[in-house]
């Protein structure tokens, strides 16, 4: 028996592919098999896309989710600020600009879990548009100190940090 | 003026300097940073695009009097020649989609090129600092510091919840992406550059060949990075990712060990042909001459090779690529040209040091 591929050589691979019920037998010489076995594993993960991913993530690409039976056509959400719909988005894996983290704020927290285990920042704070958590954090951290002064029973300085506290939250406006 | 980023490889990272050099080649931190109420660049139209880096360069000018960004040369990536934006892609200073859409992207750069400004890129700003040797806390600190000086003058774009917000949500957070460019060749001899690499995914690192995504591990060179940017200060990541590379050179270091104990002839060999071959070969492909310059630099570090340093080497990763090779020969040159140019230029930096 000769390789179906190339005609030319002894098959050495024999396969049985079963698609649909349907049964149907390939032979290979070793060259040919092992040329169409890169193909085949090659294929499927040389460079799958970042964005594709993360379009199954953001639940727009329907093979990925599964939901591809029942699809109602609904028109895409949009983000006020940028007019970057949810499907685009979806599709290319970024957000259009910083308002859209707001306008899609029920998907963006889902997402961020499973893209990066978390949705909660704890890192740096900028100067000037970090907000009021600038605050709030050196509270909780003066907090800890006032709890600490208090075991070791140094209430001198508790009171110090107490009064620090105080005069943040007054700057918070509470 | 900013003529010397594309003749010369002489970037502050090439130095040989700095903590574990002979194996940690450099340490980068990245920030993605946003500038608030404008569209991210992928949906800014080219004028659009350039009104962001002209605000960027204005903000620069209103920084002057501070010592950090004082040298920093703005470029726009229009005014380049394709060549010279390839360079800068060798040289790490920008990546290879910045060179490719340079219409409406800017560049800020200083002289020893440790820092590099990347505007438009995938966000507005991408703040890079980038040296020798393992020196992951220092990298940090200088670009926070320069990410400070910028945020005082732009309003980034800041969410008390998710951080710093930028285009794609595997930036978001910290924005901050820290590396380091590390050479296992022993590694890779013994066979366990595979395991162990793989099993750094488990603890959210990520690892990619010389030219960052998608790009081929090449001359044992593996650039190692964090992956989650969500949920952890820059303190934490950059110290998780220390002390992956710190166990990374541990493992090296062993292997090297073994290597030279049960078969330093072969070892000696090995090494020894490549140099040969590096100082008297015609024709070099890239792929070879990567290949070799890493028995090289292995055979520099344990001691068998002493006519060479590991500036030269790190100079010859950026020196070896087409687009410097055409640069320094003032031409375009075919794929076999450069073959012959990369192994002149190889014999001669070699056989120069020897002479001296």
């Amino acid at each position: 028996m000769y390789c179906d591929e190339c005609q030319k050589k002894p098959a050495a691979v024999h396969l049985t592919k079963i698609i649909n019920g349907e049964k149907s037998e390939v032979h290979l010489c070793e060259d040919c098999a092992q040329a169409q076995h890169k193909e085949w594993t090659l294929g499927i993960d040389a460079n799958f896309p970042l964005n594709k991913f993360l379009a199954g993530l953001l639940g727009y690409d329907p093979q990925a989710t599964g939901a591809s039976m029942n699809l109602t056509f609904t028109p895409p959400e949009k983000c006020e600020s940028c007019g970057f719909n949810y499907n685009q988005m979806s599709q290319i894996g970024r957000f259009g600009c910083n308002r859209c983290y707001k306008h899609f704020k029920d998907k963006v927290g889902p997402l961020l879990r499973r893209v990066q285990g978390s949705n909660r920042h704890t890192g740096k704070v900028p100067q000037r548009t970090g907000g009021t958590i600038r605050l709030e954090r050196e509270i909780q951290s003066l907090r800890l100190a006032l709890q600490e002064h208090v075991v070791r029973e140094e209430f001198e300085e508790a009171a110090k940090v107490r009064d620090q506290i105080r005069e943040i939250e007054k700057k918070l406006g509470r | 003026m900013f003529e010397k980023f594309f003749s010369q490889a002489s970037s502050k990272w090439m130095e040989g300097t700095g903590e574990e050099a002979d194996i940690v080649i450099s340490s980068r931190v990245r920030l993605a940073r946003n500038i608030s109420a404008i569209p991210f660049p992928h949906l800014l139209q080219t004028t659009e695009a350039k009104k962001v880096v002209a605000m960027i360069y204005e903000a620069l000018q209103s920084l002057q009097s501070n010592e950090q960004v004082k040298d920093l040369t703005p470029v726009y990536l229009q005014d380049l020649q394709p060549i010279e934006r390839s360079i800068l892609v060798d040289k790490h200073l920008i990546s290879p989609q910045h060179a490719e859409e340079a219409g409406g992207r800017g560049l800020l750069i200083s002289q020893d090129e440790d820092i590099s400004i990347l505007i438009n890129e995938e966000d507005h700003l991408r703040i890079q600092c980038l040296y020798s040797g393992l020196e992951l806390e220092k990298v940090w600190n200088e670009a926070s510091q320069v990410d400070d000086l910028f945020e005082s003058v732009l309003d980034f774009a800041f969410d008390e919840k998710l951080g710093y917000l930028t285009a794609c949500p595997t930036n978001v957070g910290t924005g901050l992406r820290a590396s380091v460019m590390m050479h296992l060749p022993a590694l890779v001899m013994t066979n366990q550059a595979t395991r162990v690499l793989a099993s750094l995914s488990q603890l959210g690192m990520t690892v990619r060949g010389l030219y960052g995504e998608g790009t081929e591990a090449t001359g044992n060179l593996f650039q190692i990075s964090n992956q989650v940017t969500l949920g952890r200060s820059e303190e934490e990541i950059i110290s998780s990712l220390l002390v992956v590379a710190k166990q990374l050179i541990d493992q090296e270091r062993m292997a090297r060990h073994v290597l030279l104990k049960e078969t330093k002839n072969q070892l000696e060999d090995q090494v020894c042909r490549a140099y040969g071959a590096l100082t008297h070969a015609r024709v070099m492909s890239s792929q070879e001459s990567m290949s070799l310059l890493s028995k090289v630099r292995l055979g520099i570090d344990v001691g068998i090779i002493k006519t060479a340093s590991l500036q030269t080497m790190n100079e010859m990763l950026v020196l070896t690529r087409p687009a410097f090779l055409q640069k320094m020969k003032g031409k375009e040159l075919s794929p076999f040209e450069r073959d012959v140019q990369r192994a002149t230029m190889i014999r001669e930096k070699l056989l120069d040091k020897i002479e001296k």
